[in-house]
């Protein structure tokens, strides 16, 4: 089947502020892939998501580092900004108020899935990063929309919790993008990996075709000293995924 | 010397363009006293000066019923006043990217509330409409800036997980205004306190609350009096913590609309079309009389506009500065740095003094002692915010110095101060300042109203003849001078970085 085209860069170049972050890219990502995004720290991975997400934003959930959450808002309510474009006005507000019971019970059974469902009326800067995280990922998944799009969405979690989190994410999306840190969860959950370094593609081939030693080798001639403009990778950027 | 006008001179060093933005304040100070109207008139001032001191340490109530009324009248208009104008400005804030908002909010906002409860007094009289107008609609347009730049501060990734087609009210409901809740309720709790004060100097033009019955005190030589009720507005803004408590907002607001006051003098309905399709227009223009018109202009501007303006300006820039030296002197004295946990407590409390009371109660008093010139007015401007910024640095002195490690050899007294703390407060002193230099502007033109020929003479003057037209094109000139001194104080504050 001949699929069009979600995403398509070609010879892309973003510059924030002084920094080119993102160098001649091209890209082409379709629909239905599962595409994780790798690479060290500071290689452009979060920058390349948000120039992802300004392509589609009327069809994506995106969940940027960090997660996007309010913190003076209970999880309840953070993970109720997703369903805010099928309420109206009015009810939105309402909800501010008194949570609309029909969403109330479908987000109580999606925390119960998060294993968040005694923190259902915490604000959210009560919580651990992992709990916070969890919460970036039930917003993300109550946008219900066909394509996710996800910088770092499990970083925070224990390995058992990692995983299992991401795969339902992608059993609820037909497309998916993720950046991970940890590579072996790259390797046995998506189709396709790119690989970014320093702003270019420098591996983008099915996952199949890679095994945990070749893709660690990517990460080592990163920080090689040789380096002509050296972007230091933050340790917990690469170690994690090692184990 | 040529080292002095070479970029790298200026770029390398933080401290030189700071200091090179003092000097040159410094310089027009000193010219604009030259050319300022500071004369004192003989008018034997110590005698007074000293019935005033023993008014001020034995308060009395006077007529208690008087007493509370006014005190609560001034509550009134002030919570009723940011009740309508916070959400409103909030309302605003949410379409500030729209340039008419903007242009309209900095017109509204360079009015002084004084000025708007003239013009609201000719239109409602004296009444509650009058005084909660005169408050709403200018803080409105403040709330509005002030809530548009904090929302521009927020972190952009709640709002970028929202759905695309999510917009308007339902986006910053749910990600800009709880993610800054706290800082648009520190600065509503803020903004009660100058509401507060400006309800209190609505008195001075005819309103009930304190200014009206502190403005007889003193006119009658009851000193006991007017400082009863001084002391008790203090003591009301010092307090505010303890009274001003959420869940009591909702009772506040029911008990403020059963208090205010009813309507006095003349309340003549359906006046506003009237007052704004003819009243506020020169009658050479409704005639379509062009030489008259030019006539009329030539004479507000030679004998109005130009005498106010220059004096406002050259008022504005001594009490700018004398504001700043001010504070260099007072702040060390409140800092636990300096003078110690315990000593700094007097010194917080003359800040606090300075802070709280309105400027217009200072000069009133001021000019009682010296006459009708502009010494007491710049005295009155640089004493409050020499207080209001004085207290802020030495609290950011105080909580530097909680969280520091001390040493055993840290510098004390004056060497700290002149080596440790002055050097690290200076550019949020200076940032300070330059914020006010508006609001003293407007002070400075609005004090007119007491006597001393700033722009404020001239504007209550034409209210006094019933001339609305020179009074809304001195309103109109005062503004316009507002928003240049803004946008002056802007670029300065980004040549000294600060």
């Amino acid at each position: 089947m001949a699929s069009s085209p979600l995403f398509e860069l070609v010879e892309h170049t973003e510059v924030l502020g002084q920094q080119t972050v993102l160098r001649d890219l091209n890209l082409t990502i379709n629909r239905g892939e599962r595409v994780a995004i790798l690479g060290p720290s500071g290689a452009g991975k979060s920058t390349l998501l948000n120039v992802l997400h300004r392509q589609q934003p009327t069809i994506a959930a995106f969940q940027p580092q960090g997660g996007g959450l309010v913190d003076n808002l209970s999880v309840y309510q953070n993970i109720f900004m997703g369903a805010l474009d099928r309420v109206n006005t009015f009810l939105a507000l309402w909800n501010l108020i008194r949570p609309l019971s029909r969403h109330k019970h479908q987000i109580k059974n999606l925390t119960s899935l998060l294993g968040l469902q005694d923190k259902l009326w915490h604000s959210v800067d009560r919580l651990s990063g992992g709990q916070r995280q969890r919460v970036a990922i039930g917003r993300g998944l109550y946008r219900q929309q066909a394509l996710y799009l996800g910088d770092e969405p499990v970083s925070s979690l224990d390995p058992v919790q990692a995983q299992s989190l991401l795969s339902h994410i992608l059993e609820q999306h037909e497309t998916a993008v993720v950046s991970l840190h940890q590579r072996d969860l790259a390797l046995t959950h998506f189709d396709r990996i790119v690989i970014l370094l320093e702003g270019r593609v420098g591996f983008d081939g099915p996952a199949s075709s890679l095994t945990q030693t070749q893709l660690n080798a990517f990460y080592k001639q990163e920080a090689s000293p040789h380096d002509p403009n050296p972007i230091g990778p933050r340790p917990e950027g690469w170690i994690v995924g090692n184990g | 010397m040529r080292e002095w006008f070479s970029r790298q001179y200026w770029s390398h060093s933080s401290a030189r363009r700071l200091t090179g933005v003092c000097l040159l304040m410094l310089i027009l100070a000193f010219l604009s006293i030259w050319w300022a109207d500071l004369q004192v008139y003989p008018v034997e001032p110590w005698q007074e000066l000293a019935r005033i001191g023993l008014g001020l340490v034995t308060p009395s109530w006077g007529d208690r019923s008087t007493f509370f009324s006014a005190l609560l009248h001034t509550v009134s208009f002030a919570l009723l006043a940011i009740a309508l104008a916070a959400p409103a400005g909030l309302l605003l804030a949410m379409v500030f990217r729209w340039r008419w908002v903007r242009l309209l909010c900095a017109a509204v906002r360079s009015v002084h509330e004084l000025f708007w409860g003239l013009i609201f007094m000719q239109i409602y009289g004296v009444s509650a409409i009058t005084g909660l107008l005169a408050i709403a609609v200018p803080f409105s347009a403040m709330f509005a800036k002030v809530f548009a730049d904090i929302f521009q501060q927020q972190a952009p990734e709640p709002g970028s997980t929202l759905a695309a087609s999510v917009s308007g009210i339902k986006r910053y409901a749910y990600s800009l205004i709880p993610q800054s809740w706290p800082a648009l309720l520190s600065y509503t709790r803020y903004r009660f306190e100058c509401a507060l004060r400006s309800s209190a100097i609505l008195g001075f033009i005819g309103l009930p609350t304190l200014g009206f019955h502190l403005h007889t005190a003193f006119k009658q030589g009851q000193y006991s009096e007017a400082a009863g009720m001084l002391w008790a507005f203090l003591i009301l803004i010092a307090s505010l913590r303890l009274w001003l408590r959420r869940w009591l907002i909702g009772p506040y607001i029911l008990g403020a609309i059963w208090l205010l006051p009813p309507a006095m003098g003349f309340v003549d309905g359906g006046s506003v079309w009237r007052f704004l399709a003819s009243d506020i227009w020169p009658v050479a223009l409704m005639q379509g009389d062009w030489p008259g018109l030019w006539q009329w202009l030539q004479f507000m501007f030679m004998e109005q506009i130009w005498p106010g303006l220059i004096q406002t300006l050259l008022l504005t820039q001594i009490a700018v500065v004398l504001t700043a030296v001010l504070v260099l002197m007072l702040y060390p004295l409140a800092s636990e740095s300096m003078v110690g946990r315990r000593l700094r407590w007097p010194g917080r409390f003359l800040l606090l003094v300075f802070r709280c009371t309105p400027e217009m109660v200072l000069a009133y008093v001021f000019l009682l002692l010296w006459g009708p010139s502009g010494l007491p007015l710049v005295l009155a401007l640089a004493l409050h915010n020499g207080g209001l910024i004085g207290f802020l640095v030495a609290n950011a002195s105080d909580s530097e110095n909680r969280n520091r490690q001390h040493q055993p050899d840290d510098l004390t007294g004056v060497k700290r101060y002149a080596y440790v703390e002055t050097p690290k407060r200076f550019p949020a002193l200076m940032a300070f300042l330059f914020y006010r230099w508006e609001v003293i502007l407007r002070e400075s033109a609005i004090l007119g109203i007491l006597g001393v020929a700033t722009l404020g003479f001239y504007i209550d003057s034409a209210f006094e003849e019933i001339r609305y037209d020179r009074a809304m094109l001195l309103i109109a000139v005062a503004a316009l001078l507002n928003i240049l001194v803004d946008g002056v104080s802007r670029r300065l504050r980004g040549a000294a970085a600060v």
